[in-house]
């Protein structure tokens, strides 16, 4: 059986209008065979990206304007509803970090917060996604856990901190308990929510394409309710900070968060800002990573 | 291959007693109701009627996605209870993975039946070239146009090598010109596989140019008016649609429907032309279907 039979259209020039209906054929896209100069190909470059770079441009020169302001407010020693007399000066606080970066201790606050957010967080999506992901597909799972976790979930991480000391031994267990809560419910209501969108259709093709329950549920409703999960890591990834910095302030002796209350206790107010800034880096790091997961586990939605 | 997936003088599909309700507040609504429809080996059979009617319900009652309230549904013999990949169903909305690439797709009824993974990709690479596909397999479905969508949606539904194809409206989504192809397509797939066809749609040429018969069905509750056999020869061109034989079936076939869209909306029927019609009655007096 050779493939021409089959979409061979008799009369009416069919075969025409099918291979127009069948779109861009790949060999048509394929740049001409002489390779362009590489001017050419910087000016292709550059026409191209050319929104990017202006993007890129304008944040720098918005980021170089926010560092000239505070330099400024800080300089002159502002006083205008808020004080700025003993806030740091930006090159201030860049002394503070070169020194930080030399000193062991400053890496250990940070390694510490590092190690309770990966484990915060990589047990709440554990347990948080598998358990959207049954709650979604059984009624009665959901029907059990549903209520519990929606008594729950409005209470904020941080209102959790006395209750977690009493249940767990250590202040480490503590804290990491705290990471857990806040990012659980995002991860757990988002996995859910993405569950009750999967397209039923798919669901059927899938049984009449000879699935059973469990593959359905690898196949179907596991990658379907990925970009939703993604959501909710992203989410809870956030959360997870927010908790842990609240958590550490109150009742760590180490952590990012730790690190910038001390530096208020001990007029070091270089370090508070220096804190913040870590926090705000590290945040957006874990964000990033995340993000590029989701980009490597869902190839079909990159562009 | 051929050998693989042609199920030669299999896939006899039988509805009988056939009717189906819905459960509602105000009561059970009688979506289809005394229904018997029948698909031999190797046929191509189509369902029209007016939107509502219940021709989807009916199909899907053959896929097995619903029960039937009274009645049965066989495929050779066997009670249909449940979906299975031995009826193979292409739905209007193409309902492929977006997860998975074109040839992924094609391959997924494969691997659900645990055929290792380099000979279903053999399998489903020369699936997709018969489809004309072969240079899209690593693309995702968002990438596709809609006639290419719904050719992978036809490949990957006869990839398994099912007994029977169900399709309901699968062309209903396309431009007019994308239509035609993939009826032509469709025709040469079924001809080459001698499988059995049950399609639905509410395009009357599209019916009498891809069937061997058609059943028209009643307004709601919906059950069948008449059955009509198409006796053009095969294989079928375009240009046939313009001859008075085609002309005339077309005639009956939309006659008989605007005479149900008019009951479904509640209005009276006026004009209709039913010269030189075959019809096999079902029940219905002549006064019902002229």
């Amino acid at each position: 059986m050779s493939s021409p039979a089959l979409v061979r259209q008799p009369e009416d020039s069919m075969p025409a209008t099918a291979l127009a209906e069948a779109g861009p054929s790949p060999a048509a896209i394929t740049r001409p065979s002489t390779p362009p100069s590489f001017a050419t190909l910087g000016l292709r470059w550059y026409r191209l990206n050319r929104a990017g770079l202006r993007a890129a441009a304008i944040g720098v020169i918005s980021l170089l304007a926010f560092l000239l302001v505070w330099h400024l407010l800080t300089t002159y020693r502002v006083v205008f509803f808020v004080r700025f007399t003993n806030v740091p000066s930006p090159l201030a606080v860049y002394d503070s970090f070169v020194k930080a970066i030399h000193d062991p201790k400053f890496l250990m606050h940070i390694l510490l917060s590092c190690r309770r957010i990966f484990i915060g967080f990589s047990l709440a999506a554990i347990v948080g996604v598998p358990l959207g992901l049954i709650m979604g597909r059984f009624k009665l799972v959901h029907e059990v856990i549903f209520p519990v976790a929606e008594v729950l979930r409005p209470i904020p991480a941080i209102a959790w901190v006395p209750m977690a000391i009493m249940l767990w031994p250590t202040n480490e267990q503590s804290i990491v308990f705290i990471t857990f809560l806040g990012s659980f419910f995002p991860i757990l209501v988002n996995t859910l929510h993405g569950m009750s969108l999967v397209d039923p259709v798919l669901v059927r093709a899938a049984q009449c394409l000879g699935a059973r329950e469990r593959s359905i549920f690898r196949e179907v409703y596991f990658p379907a309710s990925l970009p939703h999960i993604f959501t909710g890591l992203t989410v809870g990834m956030g959360v997870a900070w927010v908790s842990l910095i609240a958590a550490e302030m109150i009742s760590g002796q180490y952590g990012i968060g730790y690190f910038t209350w001390e530096a208020y206790s001990l007029v070091q107010y270089a370090d508070i800002a220096l804190g913040m800034i870590a926090i705000g880096v590290l945040g957006l790091g874990s964000s990033l990573l995340i993000r590029g997961a989701g980009q490597l586990v869902m190839p079909w939605r990159s562009t | 291959m051929s050998e693989m997936l042609a199920n030669t003088s299999k896939g006899h599909i039988e509805v009988r007693n056939f009717s189906l309700a819905y459960e509602t507040i105000e009561g059970p609504v009688q979506a289809v109701t005394d229904t018997q429809i029948h698909v031999k080996p190797g046929e191509f059979v189509s369902i029209v009627g007016p939107s509502g009617c219940g021709k989807s319900t009916l199909l899907n009652a053959v896929a097995g996605f619903l029960k039937p309230t009274t009645g049965v549904v066989t495929v050779d013999g066997e009670r249909v209870n449940g979906p299975s990949a031995e009826r193979g169903m292409v739905f209007q909305q193409y309902s492929l993975f977006p997860w998975k690439t074109v040839r992924e797709n094609v391959e997924f009824g494969l691997k659900m039946r645990g055929m290792p993974s380099s000979q279903r990709e053999r399998a489903a690479r020369t699936l997709l070239g018969l489809a004309g596909l072969e240079a899209f397999e690593k693309q995702y479905p968002e990438k596709l146009s809609g006639g290419m969508k719904q050719r992978v949606g036809i490949v990957r539904a006869l990839a398994t090598g099912p007994k029977v194809l169900l399709l309901d409206e699968p062309f209903g989504a396309l431009d007019a010109q994308t239509r035609v192809i993939m009826q032509q397509i469709l025709t040469n797939m079924w001809q080459r596989l001698k499988i059995s066809v049950l399609f639905v749609t509410h395009d009357i040429d599209e019916a009498i140019f891809l069937s061997d018969r058609v059943y028209c069905m009643t307004a709601r509750p919906g059950s069948i008016k008449a059955e009509i056999p198409i006796p053009l020869e095969r294989p079928r061109q375009q240009s046939m649609m313009m001859s008075s034989e085609f002309l005339a079936l077309r005639r009956g076939l939309m006659s008989l429907i605007r005479e149900e869209s008019l009951k479904a909306m509640g209005g009276e029927i006026t004009d209709l032309g039913m010269q030189g019609l075959n019809i096999e009655l079902h029940g219905h007096s002549l006064a019902d279907v002229i």
